[in-house]
Parts: structure tokens; C-alpha cells; sequence
């Protein structure tokens, strides 16, 4: 190895330090921030809390609340309709596409579906689904799967027209375009949708939960807000982004794994 | 010599929501056996259409095209076009998968072709770790996997550079040969059309319509980055530029 290629790697190596290092001090210091500026009383302590009284809580959640049961069933909803939305999302994008009158036909009704704030449908999801977990996961369909449909419609559309007309140089049936070019040439846009989706899923999950449910986190944050306990709500919320950040990056990995 | 594809008063009209656009005006012209064919044009004339309305990827809007016996089509596009996701001998099985002809047999011709072109060690590569030059080729034999007897050839080197246009061209033009194929190729290029063909049909700008068709005579046949050294082809060169300048005078 030469001189000058040792010299870029230590560059490189340095600028890793330099990110890490400050990612962390802006941690630390908003978490001193945030308890100094509560233990003074400069914030109401009542209603932001503070770390120290978070990680208290959360202690006292895990012994007395079955913590680890409220993280389990928002997990399990979230994997459902994680997993439902992907595999409606690709099945209704393929017929989309395959279809493409039907697509115009229904395009108007999708724009407004999409246009239309999904969390005003609750009641009535839970009239129709009934006061349980089916609801939670309608509500979070409804807010993957457009994302879903369109990202893997895009993903469709946007494949090289010279290989559907080689395609067609061998007068492939539709069939054949499908299965041996439009779906794996999209390969890659559909797992990359996978990062989008997880997160849609998330937001409808905790949605749902807001507006019906026994357990999950945004049970414990909805059931904090009544009984006015806002360390529990904070509590809740640092949970929340710790599974929401933790899920990401699995996916993430997954993605990194299956693109290679 | 034998004729294998004769056209006859071919018309083409395309439709738009404002007007009916003329493509194609009464072409007629015969292709024989063994024979290189070139058509030359200005772009955007209908060169593509016309290919397009032979190997039934478009209609005709009149006239005849008759095809001797059963005699099959190859079609050879523009872009090489090879699926990354597939190695480079799946590749050039595609179409032999495609119309379900992948046999022992058949896979065995396509071997021989990769061997005999000296590509037998990219097989079980991927397309992107090939050169322009050596995708094109592997997109040739994808085409003759299926033993067209006559190949019809897009603009096949539009998108290599200059320097592996020329060697590309003399390499296909060998396969073709070798191969005893009969070809019709469209492209822009003059001088490719002229060193690499036996006849070069000019078309005119739209509607396009037959200008002239000139049966290129050379003092001795030979690859055609020979043929370019050929006394002949500066005059060949010339009469083609006119007929295709014309456009440009008229249009200005």
C-alpha cells in the first residue's frame, strides 16, 4: 500500500470519528439540557419530564405495567401489517399495471383516497372491524398501502422500453413480460419501498391505537394523557422512537443483504 | 437468385388527435437470398417504422409484404439490451426460453456460437462485466439462437463508440456471413451502410418514400473496414450525401 493510499484511508477514517463524535454530543447534551432545564423548573416538569424520571418510569412500567407486553403488541401489529401491505401493495401495483384501463378508471378515486387524511376514517373502521386489533391493522393498510402501490407502480413503469420491445422481438406473451422482466427488473425499487413502508406502518399502527385498544404503546401514551401522567406519556414517546429507529435499521440491513 | 421477402406498396399512416401523419409512402423493394442489405435515411423518417410493420411489432396501413415459405425473422435492436440479472448465456437464451425451443439441442447451437466467436469464457458472467463491442455481439447470437433466416438489424452499432463500432461491425458482418444469413440493416451511418452492404436502399425524409437503390460494386469484396479503402466508395459516398442533403436544402 502506498503512502497516499494510507494518507486517504486515514481521511476517511477521520471523518467517521468526527460524524460518531458529534452525533453523540448532541445526545448527551440534550439529554443534560433537557434534565437541567427540568430540575431548575426553567420547563414545566410536570409536563416535559425529565430523563432521570423517564428511565424511572419506564423501570416501573417494565415491573408493574407489563412493558414488555405493551412493545410486543405493537411489534406484532406492525409485523402483520407490514407484511400485509407489502403483499397487497405488490399484487394490486402488478394489476394495476397489467390493466392499464383500469387503472385510469380507478385513478380519480385513488388521488382522493390518498388526499384524504386517513385518521377521520377511524370511527368507522371501528364500527365495521369491531373494537380490536383488526382495526389497528386496517388502519395501518390504509396508510402503507397507497404508498406501497404507488412506489411498486413507479418502480413498473419505469423499466427500460427497449427490453419490453426485445420482449416483444420474441413475441413474449404478457404472461412471460411479467414474470421474466417486470418482475424482476423491479426487484430493487420493491425492496427499497420495504424502508417507506415500515415507517407508514408505524404511524398507523400507533394511530390505531390511539383510537382503540387495550394494549401497545400508544395505549400506554393515550392512557398516560387521561390519567394525567405525562412522565408516562414521555415514557412511551422515548420508546417509540428507540423501536421506530431499531426497525429502520433492520430494515435497512435486510435491504443492504438482499441487494448485493 | 432466390427472393425471400418482397414488399410491395407498403403504406404506413399514423393517427394523432389532430392529424393522420403520412410515415411510410408506397415502398417497394425485394430482398434476395445471401443478400446485406442497407437502408439510409434521415432521421425520424420511418426507417424503424418499417422494421417494426416486418416483424409484426406495428400494422401496415396498405400494401403487401410476402415472405417466401416459412422463412423466420431475427430481429437485432439498437440497444444490447441484456437483463443484468442474468448471467450472459441466460441471456442469450431468452428468446429460445421465451418461445419454449430451449432444448439440449438448441442450447448446444448457442454454446457453439459463443465458442466459435470467441466468447466461451464469459458464459456464466454478468452482462455488465462485458465491453459494448462484446454485449453487441452476444445480442447477435441471442438473435441467431432462434436460426432466423433473415436478420433484421436497428441501428446495431448506433451506440458504440467509433472504435468499437468499426471492429464490431466487421465482427458481425463475419458471424452474418459465416452464418450464411441474409441481412436488411437500417442506420444513419453512410459509410457503415456503404462498406458493410451489396445494396443501399435511400429513403427520403417523411412521408418516406424510396429515393434510390444503389447495388454497391467494389473491385474486390472484403470485410468492411476494407471495403472502405475502395476505390469505388468515395463515389458511393458522395451520390448518397446528395440524395440525403437534398432534404436539408429544401427544408432550410
Amino acid at each position: 500500500m502506498t503512502k497516499e493510499h494510507l494518507n486517504y484511508l486515514k481521511k476517511i477514517r477521520r471523518e467517521k470519528i468526527i460524524v460518531i463524535t458529534f452525533q453523540i454530543l448532541i445526545l448527551a447534551g440534550f439529554l443534560i439540557m433537557w434534565e437541567l432545564l427540568s430540575k431548575y423548573k426553567i420547563i414545566n416538569p410536570f409536563i416535559f419530564s425529565s430523563p432521570s424520571k423517564v428511565i424511572e418510569t419506564i423501570k416501573n412500567l417494565y415491573l408493574n405495567y407489563n412493558l414488555i407486553g405493551h412493545i410486543l403488541t405493537t411489534l406484532y401489529e406492525t409485523l402483520i401489517a407490514f407484511i400485509l401491505g407489502i403483499t397487497l401493495s405488490f399484487i394490486i401495483a402488478i394489476i394495476l399495471y397489467e390493466f392499464k384501463i383500469l387503472n385510469k378508471i380507478i385513478d380519480p378515486y385513488l388521488t382522493m383516497l390518498n388526499s384524504l387524511p386517513k385518521v377521520a376514517l377511524g370511527p368507522l373502521i371501528i364500527i365495521i372491524a369491531g373494537a380490536n386489533t383488526k382495526s389497528i391493522i386496517v388502519m395501518a393498510l390504509l396508510i402503507n398501502l397507497i404508498v406501497g402501490i404507488m412506489s411498486i407502480y413507479n418502480g413498473f413503469n419505469n423499466i427500460d422500453k427497449d427490453l419490453i420491445k426485445l420482449f416483444k422481438t420474441f413475441n413474449a406473451s404478457r404472461l412471460d413480460i411479467l414474470l421474466k422482466l417486470t418482475i424482476p427488473a423491479s426487484y430493487k425499487t420493491i425492496i427499497s419501498s420495504l424502508k417507506l413502508n415500515i415507517s407508514m406502518t408505524l404511524i398507523g399502527v400507533i394511530m390505531g391505537e390511539f383510537l382503540v385498544s387495550q394494549s401497545g404503546l400508544g395505549y400506554l401514551i393515550i392512557y398516560g394523557t387521561q390519567v394525567f401522567n405525562l412522565d408516562m406519556v414521555m415514557s412511551g414517546i422515548v420508546i417509540l422512537i428507540i423501536i421506530s429507529f431499531v426497525l429502520y435499521k433492520i430494515i435497512t440491513y435486510i435491504e443492504k443483504k438482499l441487494l448485493k | 437468385m432466390n427472393k425471400l421477402l418482397s414488399i410491395k406498396n407498403l403504406n404506413k399512416v399514423y393517427y394523432s388527435k389532430k392529424d393522420e401523419i403520412e410515415a411510410i409512402k408506397d415502398i417497394t423493394f425485394d430482398i434476395y437470398e445471401g443478400e446485406f442489405v442497407s437502408i439510409v435515411g434521415p432521421s425520424g423518417c420511418g426507417k424503424s417504422t418499417l422494421l417494426n410493420i416486418l416483424t409484426n411489432m406495428d400494422t401496415k396501413t396498405k400494401g403487401t409484404i410476402e415472405l417466401n415459405k416459412n422463412l423466420k425473422l431475427g430481429y437485432m435492436l439498437q440497444s444490447d439490451s441484456m437483463l443484468p440479472w442474468r448471467k450472459v448465456i441466460d441471456n442469450a437464451l431468452l428468446g429460445l426460453e421465451i418461445k419454449k425451443e430451449k432444448n439440449t439441442e438448441n442450447i448446444q447451437y448457442v454454446r457453439g456460437l459463443f465458442k466459435k466467436y470467441g466468447l466461451s469464457n464469459f458464459l456464466e458472467k454478468c452482462p455488465n462485466e462485458l465491453s459494448g463491442g462484446m454485449r453487441q455481439r452476444v445480442a447477435l447470437i441471442r438473435t441467431l439462437a432462434l436460426k432466423p433466416d433473415i436478420l433484421i438489424l436497428d441501428e446495431p452499432f448506433s451506440k458504440l463508440d467509433y472504435q468499437s463500432r468499426l471492429k464490431v461491425s466487421d465482427d458481425v458482418y463475419k458471424i452474418i456471413k459465416e452464418e450464411g444469413k441474409t441481412a436488411l440493416m437500417v442506420t444513419h451511418d453512410l459509410a457503415e451502410a456503404i462498406s458493410i452492404s451489396d445494396r443501399v436502399i435511400v429513403l427520403s425524409d417523411r412521408p418516406c418514400e424510396i429515393k434510390n437503390i444503389y447495388k454497391i460494386r467494389r473491385e474486390k469484396n472484403g470485410s468492411p473496414i476494407e471495403n472502405r479503402k475502395d476505390k469505388n466508395f468515395a463515389y458511393y459516398y458522395d451520390l448518397i450525401w446528395k440524395d440525403l442533403a437534398y432534404h436539408d436544402e429544401r427544408a432550410s
